[in-house]
C-alpha cells in the first residue's frame, strides 16, 4: 500500500504541481484585475485539450467520424486558438464501439496525457461510461453523438453535458409533429431490444396525446437482412405513417426495400426516429425521398446555418449533420465558458456552462438546464425527391420547428437526482 | 509418423522438456516485466492486456491442446462480465465474490454449452458453438438487468477482502498480476498433467484414446469447462478493471478476436496467446489515436500472420531456436 501512495504520487506530481500553482492563480486573478492574457496559470498544465472520442471506422464513421473531429478544430480557430493566455490543443481517438477501448482511452487521457474535457462519445455504451469515468475523476464531458436520454436521466453527473439530441427529443420530433402535419394513424417497424421498444414507446405517447392512433405494430430482430414480411405488414395495416423504430443499418435496410416495396408512392409515409443527413446521404435519394425525420441542424435552413456548413464543405467535401454541428458548438461554449470563468477549473467551467446562454448557429437562444440538457429547438424535415433537389446535398424540406421547451424533458421529467 | 511430426511442429519445445535453464529465464523475465510493467506503461492498458492473454490463454487450453475450435467464447467472457458487474451494482457484493460468481456463472454455461456441442467434431463444432453463444447475445440484449445496448457502467471497484482498496490502480493492477498468473499457471499445470496428456492424445488421435480406454466425451467437456471457467474469470476481472460490461463482450465479434490472438500469437504454444493478445490489444489503443483505420490493418496483419507464419509469433519463434540447435 504504501508503495502503490508513492507511485500514485510520482504519477501525479506534475499535475498536482501545476494545479497547486493554478488555485494560487486563480485566488490572485480574483482578488486582482488581472487582464485576461496575463491570467495563464489560471490554465492547468499551461494548455487547455479537449478530447474528441467516437467512431471513425466503424458504422457510425459518417454519423460523427473525423468530420466530428475537423468541426472541434474549427470551432478552436474561431475562438482564436487560445484561450485566457493558453494555447488549446484538439486530441482525437476512434474508440471503434468498444467501450472498453473508450474507457482506456479516456483514462489515459485524463491520468496522463492530461485532457482537460471529453466530447462527442457517439455510441450509448461509450458515452455512459464516459461520463461516469469523468465524473469520478471530476473532468467534463460532452454528448453530441449518442442517443440515450439516460444521459441527463438517472446516470446523469453534474460535470456532464448532452447537447444536439436524445431519443426523447426525436420521439416528440416525428412522433408529436408528424401527427400535427397530418399523420394521423401510425404502425410501427421496431428493433426488438431496448432501445427499439424504448423509441416505440415514447413515439405512440405522443402521437397519441395529439390525438393519433397506433393500428399496431412488428418487432424484428436486430440486424435484419429482409424486412419483406415486416413490411408487407406495415403495408396491409393502411397507415399513414410507418414508423422505424431502430437505428443504423437497420433502418437504411427497411428504407431501401420500403422503396423496393413502393410504400411511398401508395401514399404511405416512412418516418425514420434516429437518421440524420449523412445517412441520408449515404442511401440517396431514390431511396430516401418521402422520408420524414428528426434533426437539430440543418445545413441549408436558414441565413444563420449556412457559413459554418459551407466551410466545413471546403475543409470535409461533406454537408455536417446535427452531430458534427453540435460538436462545434459543444467546444465552442466550453472554450466561452472557460474564458468567462477565468480558469479552467471543472468547477467553475462546469458552473459556467450552466449559467451561459447558447447562441450561435447550432443552438439558437438555447440554455443548459440543471441534469445538463442543452435544449435548443428541433426541426421535422422531409427528405426530398430527386426531381426536387437542386443542388449537391440539397436533401431536405423544412416541415416544422418544435420549440426547445417541448424538445425536450424537464429536469423533473428526467429523472435526474441532481437537481434536488 | 504422420501425426507425430505434425505433434512436433505444434508442441512447444520448452514446456515438452519440463524445466529446463531456458523456461526457468523466460519465467524469470516474464515475471519481472509483470512486476514492474505498471511504473513504464499505463497500468489499465497492462490490465486490459492481462485480461484478454487470461481470455486467449484459456481459449487456446481449448484449441492448442484439445484441437476443439469454439467460436462461441464470447458468451462465457461477456456472460462472466454481466454477472459480476451486476452482481457488484445490485447486490453489492464484494469483487472477489462477485469475481467468483461470474466464474461460476461461466462454469456452469461452459457445461450446459460444451454437453451440447462436444458431440460433434470440426466445423460442425464450431458451428455449434457459435449458434448457442449467439443465442446467448440475444437473450443479454433483451434480459432488462444487462440494459441492453446502454450496457451495465459505474460498477464500483470496492475493496478487495474487505481492506484492500481497488480504486487505487496500482492496487488493482497487482490483483489482476495475480489473477493472471493463477489462471496462467492452471493453464501450464494442467498441460503438463497426466489430464493434459490425455487431452494432447484426443487431439493427436481421438479413435486410438478411446481404443485406450479413455471416455473421451468426458476428458473433453472437463476441458471445455475449465476452459470456460478461466475465459469468465478473466471476463469478471476485466469488467471490475473498466467499471462496466456490455454488449461488446459478448458478440461474435469477440470471439473471432480471441481466435485472431491465439493465431496470431501461436496455437499450442503457452506464451502464444499472452503475445497475441499484447499485439492486438496494443494495435486497438495505440492505432486508435492515429489516422489508420484499425480493423484494416489488424486484417492485414493477419492475412501477413496465416501467409508467412503460420506457427504464430511464438511458434515461429519456437521453431528458429530449435533449427538453430
Amino acid at each position: 500500500m504504501r508503495r502503490s501512495r508513492a507511485f500514485d504520487a510520482t504519477v501525479r506530481q506534475i499535475a498536482r504541481r501545476y494545479s497547486a500553482a493554478g488555485v494560487v492563480a486563480a485566488g490572485l486573478a480574483s482578488a486582482l484585475p488581472v487582464p485576461a492574457a496575463l491570467a495563464q496559470g489560471a490554465v492547468s498544465d499551461g494548455i487547455v485539450k479537449i478530447g474528441i472520442l467516437n467512431d471513425q471506422s466503424g458504422v457510425y464513421a459518417d454519423f460523427g467520424g473525423k468530420g466530428s473531429v475537423e468541426a472541434a478544430k474549427m470551432a478552436v480557430e474561431d475562438f482564436g486558438g487560445k484561450v485566457l493566455g493558453a494555447p488549446i490543443e484538439v486530441v482525437n481517438a476512434d474508440h471503434q464501439n468498444k467501450p472498453d477501448v473508450a474507457s482506456n482511452i479516456a483514462r489515459q487521457w485524463y491520468d496522463v496525457d492530461k485532457v482537460d474535457t471529453i466530447m462527442e462519445l457517439t455510441t450509448s455504451s461509450v458515452a455512459l461510461a464516459v461520463q461516469q469515468l469523468s465524473r469520478e475523476k471530476k473532468k467534463i464531458n460532452m454528448v453530441t453523438g449518442a442517443a440515450t436520454s439516460e444521459l441527463t436521466g438517472k446516470q446523469c453527473s453534474p460535470y456532464g453535458f448532452h447537447w444536439a439530441y436524445d431519443t426523447y427529443s426525436l420521439a416528440v420530433g416525428t412522433g408529436g409533429a408528424l401527427v400535427e402535419a397530418g399523420g394521423k394513424t401510425w404502425y410501427f417497424l421496431t428493433a426488438d431490444y431496448a432501445f427499439g421498444h424504448s423509441l416505440e414507446e415514447q413515439t405512440a405517447k405522443f402521437v397519441k396525446s395529439k390525438g393519433g392512433q397506433v393500428l399496431g405494430q412488428v418487432r424484428h430482430p436486430l440486424s435484419t437482412s429482409d424486412f419483406s414480411s415486416f413490411l408487407l405488414q406495415a403495408q396491409a395495416s393502411k397507415a399513414n405513417i410507418v414508423g422505424l423504430a431502430n437505428a443504423g443499418l437497420d433502418t437504411s435496410n427497411a428504407i431501401k426495400q420500403a422503396a423496393e416495396f413502393g410504400i411511398v408512392e401508395g401514399g404511405q409515409r416512412l418516418a425514420a426516429l434516429l437518421f440524420t443527413l449523412a445517412e441520408v446521404h449515404g442511401l440517396g435519394l431514390k431511396s430516401a425521398n418521402g422520408l420524414v425525420l428528426t434533426e437539430g441542424y440543418y445545413w441549408d435552413l436558414d441565413d444563420k446555418s449556412r457559413p459554418f456548413a459551407e466551410r466545413y464543405m471546403k475543409r470535409t467535401g461533406r454537408m455536417p449533420n446535427m452531430v458534427q454541428a453540435g460538436t462545434y458548438s459543444t467546444v465552442a461554449q466550453y472554450l466561452k465558458a472557460v474564458q468567462a470563468a477565468g480558469t479552467d477549473d471543472t468547477d467553475a467551467v462546469a458552473k459556467k456552462l450552466h449559467e451561459l446562454p447558447v447562441d450561435d448557429f447550432f443552438g439558437r437562444g438555447g440554455k443548459v438546464l440543471a441534469n445538463g440538457r442543452m435544449v435548443h429547438d428541433m426541426y421535422l424535415f422531409e427528405v426530398k425527391k430527386p426531381s426536387e433537389s437542386k443542388a449537391p446535398w440539397d436533401y431536405y424540406k423544412h416541415l416544422a420547428t418544435i420549440p426547445g421547451d417541448q424538445a425536450f424533458m424537464t429536469v423533473a421529467q428526467s429523472g435526474c437526482q441532481l437537481a434536488n | 509418423m504422420a501425426t507425430q511430426t505434425a505433434a512436433t511442429a505444434v508442441a512447444p519445445a520448452p514446456e515438452a522438456k519440463g524445466t529446463s535453464t531456458r523456461t526457468i529465464a523466460l519465467a524469470i523475465v516474464g515475471l519481472l516485466i509483470l512486476l514492474a510493467a505498471p511504473f513504464v506503461i499505463y497500468p489499465v492498458f497492462v490490465m486490459k492486456v492481462l485480461c484478454f492473454a487470461l481470455f486467449a490463454a484459456a481459449f487456446n487450453l481449448l484449441l492448442g491442446y484439445v484441437g476443439l475450435l469454439s467460436f462461441g467464447h464470447a458468451a462465457f467472457f461477456g456472460g462472466a462480465a454481466y454477472i459480476c458487474a451486476y452482481s457488484i451494482k445490485a447486490w453489492n457484493f464484494p469483487p472477489e465474490i462477485a469475481i467468483l460468481a461470474g466464474t461460476l456463472f461461466a462454469a456452469a454455461l461452459g457445461a450446459v454449452i460444451g454437453y451440447l456441442a462436444i458431440r460433434r467434431q470440426g466445423i460442425y463444432f464450431a458451428m455449434i458453438t457459435l449458434a448457442l453463444s449467439q443465442m446467448f447475445f440475444f437473450v443479454c440484449l433483451q434480459a432488462p438487468f444487462t440494459g441492453g445496448e446502454d450496457g451495465i457502467q459505474g460498477v464500483p471497484r470496492g475493496k478487495l477482502l474487505g481492506f484492500i482498496d481497488l480504486g487505487d490502480s496500482l492496487a488493482m493492477y497487482y490483483f489482476v498480476a495475480a489473477v493472471f498468473l493463477f489462471g496462467f499457471l492452471a493453464i501450464w499445470r494442467i498441460v503438463n498433467s497426466p489430464f493434459g496428456n490425455i487431452l494432447k492424445a484426443i487431439r493427436e488421435n481421438e479413435q486410438r484414446a478411446i481404443s485406450l480406454g479413455y471416455r473421451v466425451d468426458h476428458y473433453k467437456l472437463g476441458a471445455f469447462v475449465i476452459s470456460a471457467a478461466l475465459t469468465g474469470l478473466a471476463g469478471a476481472v476485466k469488467a471490475i478493471v473498466f467499471q462496466l460490461a456490455s454488449l461488446t463482450d459478448v458478440g461474435w465479434q469477440m470471439s473471432g478476436e480471441v481466435i485472431l490472438m491465439t493465431l496470431l500469437g501461436g496455437i499450442g504454444t503457452l506464451v502464444g496467446p499472452v503475445a497475441g493478445a499484447a499485439l492486438v490489444v496494443s494495435l486497438e489503443n495505440y492505432l486508435a489515436t492515429s489516422s489508420f483505420p484499425v480493423p484494416v490493418v489488424i486484417g492485414t496483419i493477419f492475412v501477413a500472420c496465416v501467409l508467412m507464419f503460420r506457427r504464430g509469433i511464438v511458434g515461429e519463434i519456437n521453431a528458429f531456436l530449435d533449427r538453430k540447435k
